[in-house]
C-alpha cells in the first residue's frame, strides 16, 4: 500500500516534469516500439513523429501491451523468460510475472487482469493473473505458439502455433481448448473483428489470410496477395490491423516490404504500400489516422497516412523493431 | 463433407481418437568413415536420426489435434551388414522410409520388388545422378544434391564478381563428386575455373601445412578466390591463410553452402535450434534437417490430407499445395519430375550466415529455388513422367 503510494507520486512527479519539459499537454500520444535485438522500446511522440526516450527491458523484447487503463506496460522478454511489468511514466521496472518459458506474444483478457502468452519454445499457451501474479493454467498447444487473440466479449482465446498450422480455440472459462482449425503455414498473428463474429488469422509462409467464421468455427475465405515485381515467395503476412469501421485491413507483408490495404467485405486487396524491410506488426494511433509499422530488418518505423494509403515517414528506432503499442 | 468437419472438430476438442495411424521407418545403413588428420569434429554416431526423431514429436503434437497418431521404429545395419534384408522387413510393416544410406545402396532398397509402392526418403545420399538419370519414382530426396549447393556457391560469386577461381580437389570418391559438381556450375553460371590441383599428400597437415601450402598453390593462376573439394574434411582445414596468395576460401571450407547449420538463426529458425539442441545436446547439420525435412514432410502431408495412403501422400507431396515451412525463409515444395525437395541453401562460415541462395537477380519462370540443382529441361529424370 505504502509502495503503490509512493510510485503515484513519482508518477504525477514525471509526468509534470515530462509536461514542462515539452511545453504541451500533460501527456501526448505515444507509439511504443519493442526492438527485438537492443532489449529496449523506443517511444515515438504522435505530433513530432520522433523518437522521445528509449528504455532499457529485458533480453529480446517482442510482444508489448498496456492495461487498459494505460498504467502498466507489459512486456514478453522472451530470452529473460519473463512477462515485465514497466511503469510507463518513469520507465522502471516494476515486477515481474511468472510467464512460462520463452514468452512471444501475448493479449489481455478484457477483464483487464489475464493475460494469455505464447511460450514459444514450450508449445504451451499460459495463463496468468496479473494481479495474484500466479499462473492460473497452462494450456498444451501446438508446437511453436505465436499469435494471439482474444474475441470482444472474452469467451475465446486463440493461440496459432506456427508449425502445427493452427488456430487453437481456448474456452476462457474452462481454459481448455474447444476446437482446433488447420490453417496454411506458419501461422503468425489473429485478430477477431466484426464484433466478434469474425476471426482473421495470418499464415507467414501460405502466403495468405484465413477468415473464419467463429460461430460455426469454419474456414469462410482465404485470401491471397500479389505485387508487381515482388516474388511470391518473399510475400509472407504477419501483422494485420483492423481501421476504426472495421471495412479496411492493413496487412504487413514481411519481406516484401509492402503493407496490403484489403477491403475487408469484399476481401479485395486495394492497395499495397512500400514500406520499409521486413514489416512485421503495427498499431495505430488514437483516432486511427495514422498506422506504425515495424521494419525489422531496416530497424525503423513506417508511419502511414491512412486516409491517403501512403508512407509519409520512416523513423529510426532501435535493431530489429517488433511489437507496436498505442499510448494515448 | 461439412459433417465430418464438424465431427473431426468435437472429437479432436475432446479426446484424440486414432482415425489416421502412420508409421514410418527409419533405416540406417552404417558406413566406414575414411580417417582424417585432424580430430577435432567427429561426426556424431545418430547424425540424421535426431532430425528424425524431432520430426515425430512435431508430427505427433499437430496429430494429437487431428486425430491422426506417429510411431517410428529405426533399425541400423552394420558397416557391410544386409541392408536389403533389413529394408524387407521394414517394408513389410510400412511403406514409408526413411533411408541414411549411400546411392548404390538407396537403389538397391528402392528396386526391391517389396518397394514397388513405397515412398522412400533420401536422407543422406547428395549424388546428383540419383536426381537425374539414376532416378526412382519411389524416391524423395530431402537432402540437396551437390549440384544444389555448388549452383548457390556459384550464386554467390557471380553476385561478387569474383569470376576467376583455382581449385583444389581431394581424392575420396565424394571430393571428387563435389568438384565435378563445382565445375558444372561454375560453367553454367559463365566463371572461369583458372588452375586445378588434386591434393594426395600423406603427411600430417598439423605440422606442416605452414610449409607445404605456401608451396603447393605458388602455381595456380591468379584467382579471386581458391575453391576446395573436400568432402571428408581431410586437408581442406589446413589451406585457409597458408596459401601464397592471400586468398578466401571456399566450397568444403571457408564459405560453405550447406542444408543447414547452426549460425542459421533467421525466418524463425532460433527455434528449430533449440528444440534440436534440447533433444540431441548438440547443434542441428545438415545430415539431421534432411532426415527432419523428409519426416516432417510426411507429417505435413498427412495433416492435409487427413490420409495415411502412400499413393494419397505421393500425390500430395509431388502436387502443387504441398508446401513445407523449412524455416529457410521460402516455402519448400518437390520437383514434381525428379522428387527433389526444393530449398534455399545457406552460405555459412562457422561463426554466421553470410548470404542465402537463390540469391537476388536469379530468376526463374517456375520457382527462384529451381536456380539452384539440376533444372528440368536438362534433367534425364524420366522416372517421374506419368
Amino acid at each position: 500500500m505504502l509502495l503503490l503510494g509512493k510510485n503515484t507520486q513519482k508518477s504525477i512527479l514525471s509526468a509534470g516534469l515530462a509536461a514542462c519539459l515539452l511545453g504541451g499537454p500533460a501527456q501526448a500520444e505515444e507509439i511504443w516500439i519493442s526492438n527485438e535485438k537492443d532489449d529496449t522500446i523506443s517511444v515515438i511522440d504522435v505530433e513530432t513523429l520522433e523518437v522521445i526516450r528509449t528504455l532499457p527491458t529485458g533480453e529480446r523484447p517482442r510482444g508489448i501491451v498496456f492495461s487498459h487503463d494505460y498504467s502498466v506496460l507489459y512486456i514478453c522478454a522472451s530470452d529473460s523468460d519473463t512477462v515485465q511489468v514497466m511503469d510507463p511514466v518513469t520507465g522502471e521496472i516494476l515486477h515481474d510475472l511468472p510467464s512460462g518459458e520463452d514468452p512471444e506474444q501475448f493479449v489481455l483478457h478484457p477483464d483487464d487482469r489475464h493475460l494469455y502468452i505464447a511460450n514459444e519454445d514450450d508449445a504451451i499457451t499460459t495463463v496468468v493473473d496479473v494481479v495474484s501474479r500466479t499462473v492460473v493454467a497452462q494450456i498444451d498447444v501446438g508446437i511453436e505458439p505465436e499469435g494471439m487473440a482474444v474475441s470482444p466479449d472474452g469467451k475465446y482465446v486463440i493461440t496459432t502455433s506456427e508449425t502445427t498450422n493452427m488456430a487453437h480455440w481456448i474456452d476462457t472459462q474452462t481454459q481448455e481448448l474447444v476446437a482446433n482449425t488447420l490453417v496454411d503455414s506458419r501461422p503468425r498473428h489473429a485478430e477477431f473483428t466484426k464484433n466478434g463474429s469474425q476471426l482473421w488469422v495470418s499464415a507467414e509462409i501460405g502466403g495468405t489470410l484465413s477468415v473464419f467464421d467463429v460461430e460455426t468455427k469454419a474456414k469462410e475465405v482465404t485470401l491471397e496477395f500479389a505485387i508487381k515485381g515482388v516474388h511470391p515467395d518473399r510475400v509472407q503476412p504477419v501483422g494485420f490491423e483492423f481501421t476504426a469501421d472495421e471495412k479496411t485491413a492493413f496487412v504487413a507483408l514481411g519481406p516484401a516490404n509492402h503493407v496490403a490495404v484489403v477491403n475487408a467485405d469484399t476481401y479485395e486487396v486495394e492497395d499495397y504500400i512500400l514500406v520499409g524491410r521486413r514489416v512485421w506488426h503495427m498499431a495505430f494511433n488514437a483516432d486511427k489516422s495514422l498506422l506504425f509499422t515495424t521494419n525489422g530488418v531496416s530497424g525503423d518505423v513506417t508511419v502511414i497516412d491512412v486516409a491517403k494509403r501512403e508512407s509519409i515517414k520512416t523513423i529510426k528506432v532501435g535493431r530489429f523493431p517488433w511489437g507496436a503499442a498505442l499510448r494515448p | 463433407m461439412f459433417l465430418r468437419t464438424a465431427l473431426a472438430l468435437c472429437l479432436s476438442a475432446t479426446v484424440a481418437t486414432a482415425d489416421v495411424s502412420v508409421e514410418i521407418h527409419y533405416l540406417r545403413q552404417e558406413i566406414e568413415q575414411p580417417p582424417v588428420l585432424s580430430n577435432l569434429d567427429p561426426i556424431p554416431a545418430d547424425l540424421g536420426l535426431r532430425g528424425a526423431e524431432l520430426a515425430v514429436t512435431e508430427n505427433i503434437t499437430t496429430g494429437r489435434f487431428l486425430g491422426q497418431t506417429y510411431a517410428m521404429e529405426v533399425t541400423t545395419v552394420p558397416p557391410g551388414g544386409d541392408l536389403a534384408a533389413a529394408a524387407r522387413s521394414a517394408l513389410a510393416h510400412t511403406d514409408l522410409i526413411v533411408l541414411d544410406a549411400p546411392a548404390e545402396a538407396l537403389l538397391a532398397v528402392a528396386d526391391l520388388p517389396e518397394a514397388a509402392n513405397a515412398l522412400i526418403f533420401n536422407a543422406a545420399a547428395p549424388d546428383d545422378s540419383l536426381r537425374g538419370a539414376d532416378c526412382r519414382a519411389n524416391l524423395l530426396h530431402s537432402l540437396p544434391s551437390n549440384a544444389m549447393r555448388t549452383d548457390a556457391l556459384a550464386q554467390f560469386l557471380v553476385k561478387r564478381r569474383w569470376d576467376d577461381l583455382a581449385l583444389i580437389e581431394g581424392t575420396h570418391p565424394d571430393d571428387i563428386a563435389f568438384a565435378d559438381a563445382l565445375r558444372t556450375s561454375l560453367t553454367k553460371f559463365g566463371l572461369r575455373l583458372r588452375s586445378e590441383k588434386t591434393w594426395a599428400f600423406d603427411a600430417d597437415m598439423r605440422r606442416t601445412a605452414s610449409q607445404e601450402v605456401p608451396l603447393f598453390t605458388q602455381g595456380l593462376r591468379d584467382h579471386d578466390i581458391l575453391l576446395i573439394a573436400d568432402e571428408i574434411h581431410d586437408f581442406g582445414r589446413y589451406i585457409a591463410y597458408n596459401t601464397w596468395e592471400p586468398r578466401p576460401v571456399a566450397g568444403s571450407e571457408g564459405l560453405v553452402p550447406v542444408t543447414w547449420s547452426d549460425v542459421v538463426e533467421q525466418w524463425g529458425a532460433a527455434q528449430l535450434q533449440s528444440r534440436f539442441d534440447k533433444l540431441a545436446g548438440r547443434p542441428m547439420r545438415s545430415r539431421d534437417y534432411a532426415a527432419w525435412a523428409a519426416v516432417r514432410s510426411i507429417g505435413e502431408a498427412v495433416t492435409r490430407t487427413n490420409s495415411g495412403d502412400t499413393a494419397t501422400l505421393r500425390a500430395f507431396l509431388l502436387g502443387p499445395d504441398f508446401e513445407l515451412a523449412g524455416f529457410k525463409g521460402r516455402p519448400m515444395s518437390y520437383r514434381n519430375w525428379n522428387g527433389q525437395l526444393r530449398q534455399p541453401i545457406p552460405l555459412v562460415t562457422d561463426r554466421a550466415l553470410v548470404a542465402q541462395a537463390p540469391l537476388e537477380g536469379f530468376l526463374h519462370q517456375t520457382s527462384e529455388l529451381d536456380t539452384l540443382g539440376q533444372d528440368r529441361p536438362d534433367s534425364a529424370c524420366t522416372a517421374f513422367l506419368n
